[in-house]
């Protein structure tokens, strides 16, 4: 069986690549992911696009090793989750939809918390958390309790929080729910230059349109747990139209035709 | 005259009041303050953040400490039992030689009634301590799963590079370290106390009671905390788990016994022919009685504090002839005692590992 596991994954699984082999999650008899394959190369940005409930979160948690894949697998940065969730969550970093904070403790002492957790000392961890904080903005609300900043500054915490392990991949699930149009554009801005700066292999799971096409160099489109399309989105065009001319929008909408619209 | 009189003295006033006024404000600025600054730098030195990596699970369990003593919910309950135990002592104190007027002179064990001994209009340590650990064991621990679920930290604590287990155990270890802290004090100063006002140093032996009396009382609150973990765990709503907890615990203080009453009542014999009859039947109750852990407690702290207690049965006059009245030495009571630890343990190692596997198996998403 572990022989059959390394002939499989041997080409594709590179330290910091992300890639699934035939990924099935099944919940007695409804199926959120059915058999996804896919390969996210060192220093891309791949967005997985698709409504709520279509799969996403349940594929990043397979990821993680936070849920076990009923069939298939995952191979996140060479590492099969599922055997060892540690070693994978050491180089993987994730940001939750929705992240929560410890609101009695300030933005600094979160951030040193989780620095901590990854086997930092405490001046290590400081520095650090001080060099994020100023990276992602929030240099001012350093000392600030979490409980008193707002959605789009939790979110850039967020994204401290993930950086401060230094890790080769980032996981971010919805990302960026809730934050006005302002904030979201230096959020995505950030992680274009971080992946630019690291080669940070970043994996971009939205139901956001605009905001995928924006940042991502290729996009996944889920539909109720498959993989409907994957490519950069000139392909998809000319796969579904013919031409090169037609913008996601327009790929997404020929894949929802006579469903609800979002 | 006058008027220029009352004029001076009015001005001679007002000098004297600013010269006095600056001699505070100087007293207080170069006196007081820097004192004030200085004895808190020596009670409270600022922590020199360390270059050692220390373990993740100490750094958890550091943490959960820290929230623990620093929040309301610990200063309440620890105000509540330390008024509590202050005032059973008090009251044991006020009945003091009341009640050791009934005991014979030579009784060897004068320290440990201040532990046992109460006027009768309030409650004795450790009556309290059987009513109240149980509360503080619920409230230290009903909200540690959930509450982290429902802010949103769970998912990103799982998120890092540390096993599912640490998050339980370093709850767990904190509570625990938390309540052994509070009893330590707790009979400590109740013991000082006593020490100071009946002028009787305790003997060896009272003191080892006083220590084992100590180690079940935490046993006892680590039961209840290990309940109120498994609740917070099972329970996505912490209002739930504290309620649930809150039930178990009257269910077992206060009705347990009256539905057992009602079984026992059931089951007698109309007549009792015999002595030893009514020997079993008696024993059968105390059985049964038995599947409570607050009696349990009761029964073992009993054994520990009052040496005379020889036999948690009732016996036959047969049984007892030839017995001496003595009381018994400290291994035979602790002896006695060992099957309601093995019970209060094994009753904690259970629920902890249901709340374990249940945590171990959950899948966790973000709130």
């Amino acid at each position: 069986m572990s022989s059959e596991i390394k002939t499989t994954t041997d080409g594709i699984a590179g330290s910091d690549t992300i890639s699934l082999v035939n990924l099935t999650k099944k919940y007695k008899s409804f199926t959120a992911v059915d058999n996804i394959s896919f390969t996210v190369a060192k220093g891309e940005i791949f967005g997985l696009l698709g409504p709520n409930g279509a799969g996403k979160s349940t594929t990043i948690l397979m990821m993680l090793g936070l849920t076990e894949p009923t069939s298939g697998m995952a191979i996140v940065g060479g590492i099969n989750p599922t055997l060892d969730p540690i070693g994978v969550k050491k180089i993987v970093g994730y940001l939750p939809e929705d992240v929560g904070f410890y609101d009695n403790r300030s933005g600094l002492e979160n951030l040193v918390y989780t620095a901590r957790l990854n086997r930092m000392s405490e001046k290590e961890a400081r520095e650090k958390a001080y060099e994020l904080l100023e990276r992602v903005g929030l240099k001012e609300e350093a000392d600030k309790k979490t409980g008193k900043y707002s959605k789009g500054m939790r979110q850039r915490l967020g994204l401290a929080d993930v950086l401060i392990k230094q890790p080769q991949i980032i996981i971010l699930d919805e990302p960026t729910t809730g934050i006005d149009p302002q904030g979201i554009r230096s959020f995505l801005d950030l992680i274009g230059e971080l992946r630019n700066e690291h080669g940070l292999t970043i994996l971009f799971s939205s139901h956001n349109l605009h905001q995928v096409g924006q940042v991502c160099d290729r996009v996944g489109i889920y539909v109720k747990g498959r993989l409907a399309a994957i490519g950069n989105i000139p392909d998809l065009s000319v796969q579904l139209f013919g031409d090169k001319s037609h913008s996601l929008e327009e790929i997404y909408n020929r894949y929802f035709e006579g469903e609800t619209e979002l | 005259m006058s008027k220029i009189a009352v004029k001076n003295t009015i001005a001679a006033t007002g000098k004297a009041l600013k010269t006095a006024g600056q001699a505070v404000k100087i007293a207080y600025t170069e006196g007081l303050k820097p004192a004030y600054y200085q004895a808190k730098q020596w009670l409270f030195p600022p922590r020199k953040p360390d270059d050692k990596a220390r373990h993740p699970l100490a750094v958890m369990t550091g943490k959960e400490i820290f929230d623990l003593l620093r929040s309301w919910r610990f200063l309440i309950l620890f105000m509540l039992i330390a008024f509590a135990c202050l005032g059973s002592i008090y009251s044991s104190l006020s009945g003091f030689s009341d009640a050791v007027k009934k005991i014979s002179g030579d009784d060897a064990f004068f320290f440990l009634r201040l532990f046992t001994v109460s006027d009768n209009s309030q409650y004795s340590f450790t009556i309290l301590v059987s009513y109240l650990g149980p509360l503080l064991g619920i409230s230290l621990g009903f909200d540690a799963i959930n509450s982290e679920h429902n802010k949103g930290t769970l998912s990103r604590l799982l998120s890092q590079p540390v096993y599912r287990d640490y998050i339980i155990l370093s709850k767990f270890i904190a509570s625990l370290t938390v309540i052994s802290l509070l009893f330590i004090v707790l009979t400590l100063l109740v013991f000082g106390w006593g020490l100071i006002n009946i002028g009787v140093p305790p003997t060896f032996d009272e003191v080892m009671r006083l220590i084992s009396f100590t180690v079940l009382n935490i046993v006892y609150v680590a039961f209840w905390l290990n309940l109120s973990l498994f609740f917070s765990v099972w329970f996505r709503q912490a209002a739930t788990s504290a309620l649930s907890g809150i039930a178990v615990w009257l269910f077992f203080s206060f009705f347990y016994g009256i539905i057992m009453n009602l079984i026992i009542r059931g089951l007698v014999p109309k007549q009792i022919v015999s002595e030893a009859q009514a020997v079993a039947v008696n024993n059968f109750a105390l059985e049964l009685m038995r599947g409570n852990p607050c009696f349990m407690f009761t029964e073992a702290t009993s054994t520990l504090l009052i040496p005379e207690s020889r036999s948690y049965w009732m016996y036959t006059p047969e049984q007892y002839v030839g017995a001496l009245p003595t009381p018994l030495p400290l291994g035979q009571s602790v002896l006695m005692v060992w099957p309601h630890v093995t019970f209060l343990v094994a009753g904690s190692i259970l629920l902890f590992a249901l709340g374990y596997y249940a945590f171990m198996r959950r899948e966790i998403r973000s709130r």
